[in-house]
């Protein structure tokens, strides 16, 4: 009766049982699906805009420059997404791992004013920069690396303390986070004040010039990409997310995987923090407000399932060009800046919505 | 002693003052199959419980492998080599067949610590190799389970218990919620188990398939053995009435 090992599994009849796999009910990638949305909400923005404006949303239509694409729009709907969309490849990991992360918008602040303290100048045109936290110890002029590590530091502390609360006080993710939500802000507004604090480096400043938030947010998000996809640290997460008890029961440490994921997910936030104030050329204490929930929606929109195990970097991405698209588009479509936003709410809530009917149709069997 | 893989000795468990387990001797050979029977109740989950780890003994010595054992819990259990299909099947939904079958000791191409890089391909071919070798046919590995169904769900946890060179595999109602033919194709892997001289516990409510899969069945009734049989001594109104307690089993285990 047993196959021989020369043999091919999918030869064998051997227990079939009667079950047997039918390659046209397997489902699309939910990525595929997302992408398909991005696609229609593109064409439908274009079609708006020629029948109403008689302009192109996607092409270029000036003269004067050269190109198919309008790639200056192109530009910035990339650009305007690629800070948030950091902070969403650190919450989507979280997500996908079963949990949530409400306080990367504050560590985001928090972050910049502490970098960026250590980022300053001495002089500004010949007078001493008047913004300048440390100028009495000297500690203006560092190289960038300082600031740098300084950054990844308050994110790494910040995301521990998150880790760590989740993982051996057993409080629910979303308590944790919103404590440090409120904590992180706190220290923003506390460390300087409320003072905005700027003039950095030229080394700082060029970090998040032009394009490079860009370059930094599709790195971060191809190298995550591979490390949920190929390693243990992924295949761990996917599995906590998706059956904590059977990951438990598998011999996996529940309570280190928790820690590191929340590590990772402050310390990318605090990369976003470092982008957002050497783009800006300078930080405040109001940094960030609001980014957790734009990075959650962009993780959300982009099918990573918020009752966990399901998800993917590259669905975040093309969510987040979602977001910037709908930004984009309204802008374009010349209407205000508060319909944006009713928008995002119905599309964040219709995403969750989508995704629960996708898992009930799934439970039935359909 | 040698080719005894299991053994217990006056196992007993209370939950405060009831008594679910008491006094339980049990011994398994290598190779053997053994079927554990009785009411609901009667103690089988809880002598499984015992032997895996799950929960601490009140009293009594367990032997497992030549050794005497205390497993302080369930992965413990796992590592000495006791593979145990649970009743809510440990798998991860959202995960593919190979991902389910290395969950927690996957195959690793480069060790980074956490961030170690899989083998994926050895994990699949391994995976392959065991599906074969439990003769479980799962039509296309990168499935998830949650695509699946339950016969094909409880075949991938008993190819995860066969695929690592267990010592014992132990399955508690491995068929209690399939179909007809599901159950069919379970069983079919129970007897490719035995075929490869796999040692085997199964806790079932079926007669006729224990019947048909094992060498002896032991009888727990108010948490104790009753009966120990050979399956050609005995026939199914024999153990149901040491089920029922209409036969106390006492005597016979005596002149035994």
């Amino acid at each position: 009766m047993r196959p021989t090992e020369e043999e091919d599994v999918s030869q064998t009849s051997h227990g079939i049982g009667g079950l047997s796999y039918d390659a046209k009910k397997r489902p699309w990638p939910a990525e595929f699906n997302v992408f398909l949305a991005l696609v229609i909400l593109v064409a439908a923005f274009e079609l708006v805009g020629r029948v109403f404006l008689g302009d192109s949303f996607l092409f270029n239509t000036r003269e004067n420059v050269s190109g198919l694409f309008n790639e200056q729009r192109l530009q910035i709907i990339i650009l305007q997404v690629s800070i948030v969309g950091i902070i969403a490849i650190g919450v989507t990991q979280v997500i996908i791992c079963g949990g949530i992360d409400l306080s990367s918008g504050s560590i985001v602040g928090a972050t910049a004013m502490i970098a960026m303290s250590f980022a300053q100048v001495a002089t500004v045109n010949g007078n001493p920069n008047p913004k300048a936290m440390f100028i009495d110890y000297g500690w203006t002029d560092l190289p960038v690396i300082v600031p740098l590590l300084v950054a990844i530091g308050c994110g790494l502390v910040a995301g521990l303390i998150n880790g760590l609360l989740i993982a051996y006080t057993r409080i629910p993710p979303f308590i944790a986070t919103l404590g440090m939500m409120v904590t992180a802000r706190g220290i923003a507004k506390w460390w300087s004040k409320g003072q905005p604090i700027s003039f950095p480096t030229d080394s700082f400043a060029a970090i998040g010039r032009g394009l490079m938030p860009v370059v930094i947010f599709i790195s971060l998000a191809l190298l995550f990409q591979l490390i949920l996809t190929y390693t243990k640290y992924g295949k761990h997460c996917y599995a906590i997310g998706s059956n904590e008890d059977a990951a438990r029961m598998s011999g996996i440490k529940i309570a280190n995987h928790k820690v590191l994921v929340y590590a990772i997910a402050g310390i990318l936030a605090s990369i976003a923090a470092v982008v957002l104030s050497s783009k800006n050329l300078t930080a405040q204490a109001g940094m960030g407000v609001m980014y957790e929930l734009d990075a959650i929606a962009m993780a959300v929109i982009g099918g990573v399932s918020l009752s966990g195990g399901r998800g993917s970097i590259i669905g975040t991405v093309i969510g987040s060009l979602i977001f910037g698209v709908i930004i984009s588009g309204f802008t374009f479509l010349r209407l205000d800046a508060y319909y944006q936003e009713m928008v995002k709410g119905v599309i964040i809530v219709g995403a969750v919505v989508l995704d629960q009917w996708r898992q009930r149709r799934r439970a039935i069997g359909a | 002693m040698s080719d005894i893989v299991l053994k217990t000795e006056n196992l007993t468990k209370h939950y405060g003052g009831v008594h679910a387990l008491q006094e339980a001797n049990f011994e398994l050979r290598k190779g053997e199959h053994v079927a554990i029977m009785g009411d609901n109740g009667a103690g089988k989950s809880t002598f499984v419980r015992q032997i895996t780890g799950v929960e601490q003994r009140t009293d009594g010595k367990i032997w497992f492998d030549g050794k005497e054992v205390n497993f302080a819990g369930p992965i413990e259990a796992r590592e000495a080599g006791i593979e145990t299909v649970f009743q809510n099947l440990a798998l991860a939904d959202d995960l593919d067949v190979p991902s389910n079958l290395f969950l927690g000791r996957e195959k690793v191409l480069f060790n980074l610590g956490p961030f170690s890089i899989l083998d994926r391909k050895a994990m699949r071919k391994a995976t392959e190799a065991a599906l074969v070798r439990t003769a479980v046919k799962i039509p296309n590995l990168s499935s998830t389970i949650r695509h699946m169904s339950g016969g094909q769900r409880q075949c991938v946890a008993i190819a995860r218990t066969a695929t690592f060179a267990s010592k014992l595999i132990i399955m508690d109602e491995p068929t209690a919620a399939l179909g007809v033919q599901e159950t069919a194709q379970v069983e079919n892997i129970i007897r490719t188990l035995k075929e490869n001289g796999e040692p085997l516990i199964l806790v079932s409510h079926n007669m006729r398939q224990v019947f048909d899969l094992v060498d002896r069945i032991v009888v727990f009734r108010r948490g104790r053995i009753v009966a120990n049989l050979r399956k050609q001594d005995t026939d199914g109104n024999d153990i149901v009435a040491y089920i029922t307690g209409a036969k106390t089993g006492q005597a016979e285990l005596q002149a035994a």
